[in-house]
């Protein structure tokens, strides 16, 4: 006991379980099914598309630190997941310069503008593909022009046909290859079965609130359904799956309070069926959650948990 | 009374792997006498105690040495026999220098001085009982005893509650006593209810503690008003609040007293010292300690004298397997880590514990920023934000800090334990909290 090496630091003493790095890994874990089954299917395509987003975004996280002279948080995955969520966003056909310079602004905005991982307001993933759609509408739109076959000049995606060519419309084939083998429609959408998963394991390992997308999604079906329309087709259409448990869950953008994150599950859905019935943008649920984003820090506010004792607080 | 299994808890709380086991099969060892005794001047909540001894003094087990000069405080008894070998600075467990009774032990001559036993006791007399034998809250506050049993008027104690609950991992002491002094434990409770004038008493016991719950139902089966709780197993459920919230269903109101809401809640501990005071005339000179830890040879609990160094009771266990770790006083999620094996046993010392270091080699350097994951939000058994808490701390907007009801913090660690990132949460709060209170103090 005469030369014993003490080492000191602040309680608790004991070993934890949770580590950031350990749940960025689960995040990248439960997004391989979908991964590998969209490269699977889609093939080539899928693949440069998902590899070029995610150097995009590692090359932006390197510069950021070279120049910011920061250390060095690539190991943590947060980069490398921002990218290939960003990818899974996208149609398969896009240039492959695209998903490149995506991958880098989605970094970029959030480290440069915003300060940094844990300070960004916006899904990074989500206002790059924002930025995307503003810029390149065509390119962005490429995808649903080959496999959906009526006429090729409309782009039709699903939910567009839904709500324009009723007549043309039939739910039941389009919830099958929803759930198994969707070409119609972005990377990440290429199977709903694979993406729920991926969900199970993130809901397993209590990575993610089940409440967000559980009002989320159930918002979405209730209303739908509410109004007469096929809530299986709309739960599984135009990736909801994928935001409603990966975009919409993401730590950083939504409400830390479990009474704000129902609050804000039900928003996302009534703001995603709002712009899928009467707006023009017929893929609500990007915009639903960048607009949630926003009032993610006030649903914050005036969700906080009842204090114990504080009614009782002696008055001083 | 029947044993009543409690489906209630609290919302919120933690599980970290409690490791009871390495030392809560073993009895309640007697822990040698040491070379000398450490006795701080203040070891419990309130004015220091005043000595009243000196240098060269020879002192005799259980004779007052420092004496309770204010309302609020606690007189120090020498826990050895000896001579008073320096009246002077001595490390306390909280790393400061702080005044001290050093006594050289004579190890010949060790009998104790005791009071004289009561048989039938009145209410006064058991609370001046418990002063003149310098019995404090054995949980970890040390409020004086004699000072709890004297409540505000307003407050009319319905149920005393004998809180077993010892949620901290790796510490056993109260499950041990329990164990092997049932009998001073309901002796305690009943003393405590008779100057309280309590109609109920409940022993609550967490439920990974089956053979003391057992024994006690046995033990209290023909009472009919005092009855055995068991509880869920999990952190914080032996602090204050969550335990009236749990047993009476009321919450204490923040910045004010459990008394409020009419339940009383003593540490078996201290209900056990409270009977040997009354019954025996022990005056409060020694406690139990849990010894544990995957360093130490053989983790045991030892009874030991108030002021005995640390480094005696680790030998006392067989040693440490290794030559560096992390040496904690108290328990894991609360404790305190050592820097020497100089600081003594004080009153409220539950356990010494020596664990690898596990958590700290992982800790950059670079405070990691919150990540947002909520989970801090979901252990915090206050409902409290301290994510947010924490963040106001460390950019240094303290009246946010406040706003965000702060000062019901309980300080317990669930949300440092569970939080991914590292951030050291509890040390920012209460770092927010001393400068509030500075800044009420300046403000008059
Ligand atoms: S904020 Fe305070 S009461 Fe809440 S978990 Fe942290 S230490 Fe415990
Ligand atoms: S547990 Fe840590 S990282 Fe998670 S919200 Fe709380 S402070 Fe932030």
């Amino acid at each position: 006991m005469d030369n014993f090496k003490f080492t000191v630091g602040p309680a608790p003493h004991i070993e934890k379980t949770e580590d950031t790095s350990k749940i960025m890994f689960w995040v990248i874990a439960a997004l391989l099914p979908i991964t590998i089954g969209a490269i699977y299917i889609m093939g080539t395509p899928a693949l440069i598309v998902i590899a070029m987003s995610i150097a995009g975004s590692v090359g932006a996280e390197a510069l950021w630190h070279a120049v910011s002279k920061k250390p060095m948080t690539i190991a943590d995955g947060s980069a490398a997941l921002t990218g290939l969520l960003l990818a899974l966003t996208l149609p398969p056909q896009v240039s492959w310069w695209l998903p490149l310079f995506g991958g880098f602004i989605a970094i970029t905005i959030a480290k440069f503008i915003f300060g940094g991982l844990g300070y960004n307001i916006f899904n990074p993933a989500l206002v790059a593909r924002a930025i995307l759609l503003l810029s390149w509408p065509a390119q962005m739109t490429k995808a649903w022009l080959e496999p959906v076959n009526i006429d090729a000049k409309t782009m039709a995606t699903p939910l567009y046909i839904a709500k324009k060519i009723p007549a043309s419309f039939d739910a039941q084939a389009f919830i099958k290859s929803f759930l198994f083998t969707n070409k119609a429609g972005s990377i990440g959408e290429v199977s709903a079965v694979l993406l729920l998963v991926g969900a199970a394991i993130l809901l397993f390992k209590k990575i993610i609130d089940w409440r967000i997308p559980f009002f989320y999604i159930g918002t979405v079906a209730f209303l739908t359904f509410a109004a007469g329309k096929n809530p299986t087709f709309y739960v599984l259409a135009g990736g909801l799956i994928i935001g409603a448990f990966f975009m919409a869950t993401d730590y950083v953008t939504s409400p830390i309070t479990p009474r704000g994150r129902i609050i804000y599950g039900v928003g996302l859905g009534a703001v995603t069926v709002l712009l899928r019935f009467y707006s023009n943008l017929s893929e609500g649920v990007m915009f639903a959650i960048l607009f949630m984003n926003m009032l993610a820090p006030l649903i914050e506010k005036y969700s906080r948990p009842r204090v114990l004792g504080m009614a009782g607080k002696a008055k001083s | 009374m029947a044993l009543k299994l409690s489906k209630k808890t609290f919302k919120g709380g933690a599980h970290p792997s409690y490791k009871k086991e390495l030392s809560a099969t073993k009895p309640i060892a007697v822990c040698s006498l040491p070379d000398e005794v450490i006795l701080l001047l203040s070891q419990h909540i309130g004015a220091p105690a005043v000595a009243v001894v000196k240098k060269g003094d020879k002192v005799v087990a259980g004779q007052v040495v420092a004496e309770a000069e204010s309302k609020v405080s606690s007189r120090i008894l020498a826990s050895v026999s000896g001579e008073v070998s320096a009246v002077e600075k001595r490390l306390s467990p909280s790393g400061q220098k702080c005044p001290a009774i050093v006594i050289k032990t004579d190890k010949e001559n060790n009998d104790i001085k005791k009071f004289d036993p009561i048989k039938e006791p009145k209410p006064e007399e058991i609370i001046n009982r418990v002063r003149e034998a310098g019995i404090v809250g054995l949980g970890g506050a040390a409020f004086p005893t004699d000072i709890k049993l004297q409540p505000s008027k307003e407050h009319k104690i319905e149920t005393v509650i004998a809180n077993g609950c010892e949620c901290e991992p790796y510490l056993t002491s109260d499950h041990r006593q329990m164990l092997e002094e049932a009998d001073a434990l309901i002796d305690g409770l009943k003393l405590a209810m008779k100057v309280l004038n309590a109609a109920e008493g409940v022993v609550a016991i967490e439920e990974n503690k089956a053979d003391a719950i057992e024994l006690l139902s046995q033990k209290l089966a023909n009472e009919n008003n005092i009855s055995v709780l068991a509880l869920k197993t999990k952190y914080p459920q032996g602090a204050a609040d969550m335990i009236i919230k749990t047993v009476i269903g009321k919450e204490v109101p923040v910045g004010g007293r459990s008394t409020a809401t009419g339940g009383f809640i003593q540490n078996v501990g201290t209900l056990i010292n409270i009977s040997k005071a009354v019954r025996d005339g022990m005056p409060m000179i020694e406690r139990v300690v849990t010894v544990s830890g995957e360093l130490v040879r053989s983790p045991q609990n030892f009874r030991v004298r108030i002021g005995t160094p640390i480094s005696h009771l680790i030998k006392e266990a067989g040693g440490l397997k290794a030559n560096s770790g992390k040496v904690i006083i108290g328990g894991p999620m609360t404790g305190l880590a050592q820097f020497s094996f100089n600081a003594p046993v004080i009153k409220a010392t539950g356990g010494v514990l020596v664990i690898e270091d596990s958590v700290n080699g992982k800790k950059s350097q670079n405070l990691n920023p919150c990540i947002r994951c909520s989970r801090c939000v979901e252990a915090c058994p206050m409902g409290l934000v301290p994510s947010a808490l924490s963040i106001y701390s460390q950019v240094g907007i303290f009246e946010k800090a406040g706003e965000y009801d702060i000062d019901a913090c309980i300080e317990c660690s669930s949300c440092s334990y569970v939080c991914p990132a590292n951030r050291p949460i509890v040390q920012m709060i209460k770092f927010a909290k001393q400068k509030i209170w500075d800044s009420e103090k300046d403000n008059g």
